[in-house]
């Protein structure tokens, strides 16, 4: 469902109408769905999860999720994870596993 | 009053930016801009000019922090020459495409190898398609009039490009003239406030903003149009700021070229730079003998003065190009820009290159070039390949 996303997402923001810039102001997914880049994705066992938050701080791309009533569950935002596996390499606990996407 | 001083093209420079009250200097030496840094160092520690001064590791962190600076809205300056100015290039052109205004004064000087500390246009015209407006200079009054009128220019709202101010090597960067320092507060007056310039968009870090990031090809052409908006905008701010700038110190430069006794001239020399004060002798020394001969002066390169050039040159009997750079493989750079510019005009343009690494031309280089037009035009031949003057061993 994500690939049928369009990439004509608009990308600029134009801040002053007179001049066309390169310029964006800082919003959730300036650059559109990138989580259609992923060839792995990051599957979370939840069972296994102390939540460390390890992976919330480390993923580049805050596409790591605090949930819950008191934040401290994480999920991932497959809208935007590319699929690095910076969170599956750092989890101490082994509660992130990388698997290929269909 | 305005009080007249003995100076170097480089000290005119720096009492320009003083006078301007620019808040942020950075730049790295390299012969022979020195002394423009140095001064203006030497301004700040004294604390005659409050502004920051940055240094920095090199020229391309130099531009970078001028560009930083630009962003916030502030007002900087830069100077730099040669191979400076090519270690700087990335961020010069960087500047230039991102719409960052800000003065640079470029002391034009010759590339190795092999190793030359002396005039040619080639650093400079290197980045002719970077974004830039660009001035070059005659003589230290000249050097000091442009860079305050150039942040008249490139902090208006039609332009926001900006803009490099290039002197020659020696010739004017370490030659003492009369220069007439304007007051204070009629610069004062002339600029707007520094630190004022709110566009095209400013960084706050209570408002935060991406600038230049990737841009896929669906709006990449926009953004380079509206640069090509602003540099034509420019042809007429630069001549308002002219022209202001003349009712203030009785100096006025109301046109992108000078048209030195071009009217009624039969052979017209298109030239920039330092020497193009020679070859005004050498038209007055030809119009005695009863030669009809005139100087066409571009005093920018870009925005190009195409209309300018077409209108003067068009009717005349032959017209030379003086260049003191070269694009090998092709010929000198103004020459063929003056061609291009001058396409469907039916008049014979010949190229002449001269002065590079700082090879004098002198009056009799002049003369000759004048006669060598005068003598094409009365035989009715076709132009040849770029002339080289004083060129030893072959003409």
């Amino acid at each position: 469902m994500l690939k049928q996303l369009s990439w004509l997402i608009l990308l600029l923001e134009v801040v002053e109408l007179s001049y066309i810039l390169p310029v964006s102001k800082p919003s959730e997914g300036a650059s559109g769905f990138t989580g259609i880049w992923r060839s792995f994705k990051p599957v979370i066992d939840v069972g296994k999860c102390r939540k460390c938050l390890l992976c919330w701080l480390y993923c580049p791309e805050a596409a790591i999720k605090r949930v819950g009533d008191d934040y401290m569950s994480v999920e991932v935002d497959y809208r935007y994870c590319k699929g690095c596996g910076i969170c599956a390499n750092e989890c101490p606990f082994k509660a992130i596993i990388m698997v290929k996407e269909g | 009053m305005a009080k007249t001083e003995i100076l170097t093209g480089n000290y005119a420079v720096a009492y320009a930016a003083k006078l301007s009250r620019v808040q942020v200097i950075s730049a790295y030496p390299i012969t022979p801009q020195t002394s423009i840094v140095e001064k203006l160092d030497e301004f700040v520690e004294s604390g005659e000019l409050n502004a920051k001064y940055v240094r920095v590791e090199s020229e391309h962190s130099a531009m970078a922090a001028c560009i930083g600076a630009a962003a916030t809205g502030a007002r900087a300056f830069t100077a730099t020459s040669s191979h400076g100015l090519m270690y700087m290039s990335e961020l010069v052109w960087w500047a230039g495409l991102g719409k960052f205004p800000l003065v640079m004064a470029v002391v034009c000087r010759a590339l190795a190898p092999p190793w030359s500390i002396w005039s040619e246009h080639n650093d400079v015209l290197a980045h002719r398609d970077s974004g830039w407006i660009i001035f070059f200079a005659e003589d230290n009054q000249e050097v000091l009039d442009l860079i305050i009128q150039s942040y008249r220019i490139c902090e208006d709202e039609r332009v926001l490009q900006p803009v490099m101010v290039a002197l020659d090597a020696f010739i004017l960067s370490h030659t003492s003239m009369p220069v007439s320092i304007p007051e204070q507060s009629d610069i004062d007056e002339y600029l707007p406030t520094p630190g004022s310039r709110r566009k095209p968009f400013i960084l706050d870090p209570d408002d935060p903003l991406t600038h230049g990031n990737l841009t896929y090809p669906e709006y990449f052409m926009e953004i380079r149009y509206e640069i090509e908006k602003s540099m034509n905008s420019a042809r007429r701010v630069i001549i308002e700021a002219g022209r202001r700038y003349g009712e203030i110190t009785g100096r006025y430069y109301d046109s992108l070229v000078e048209d030195y006794r071009c009217g009624d001239a039969d052979i017209v020399l298109v030239n920039v730079g330092s020497s193009c004060g020679d070859a005004k002798e050498a038209v007055d020394l030809l119009r005695d003998e009863g030669y009809k001969v005139g100087l066409l002066k571009l005093r920018t390169v870009r925005p190009f003065p195409f209309e300018d050039l077409r209108r003067i040159c068009s009717g005349k009997r032959y017209i030379g190009v003086f260049d003191r750079n070269y694009s090998f493989g092709y010929g000198g750079i103004l020459h063929c820009e003056v061609s291009s510019a001058l396409s469907g005009i039916k008049v014979p343009i010949q190229g002449f290159i001269g002065g590079l690494g700082g090879r004098d031309i002198t009056l009799d280089d002049y003369v000759w070039v004048f006669k060598i037009l005068v003598d094409m035009a009365d035989r009715g031949v076709e132009p040849k390949p770029p002339i080289w003057v004083g060129l030893r061993g072959v003409v």
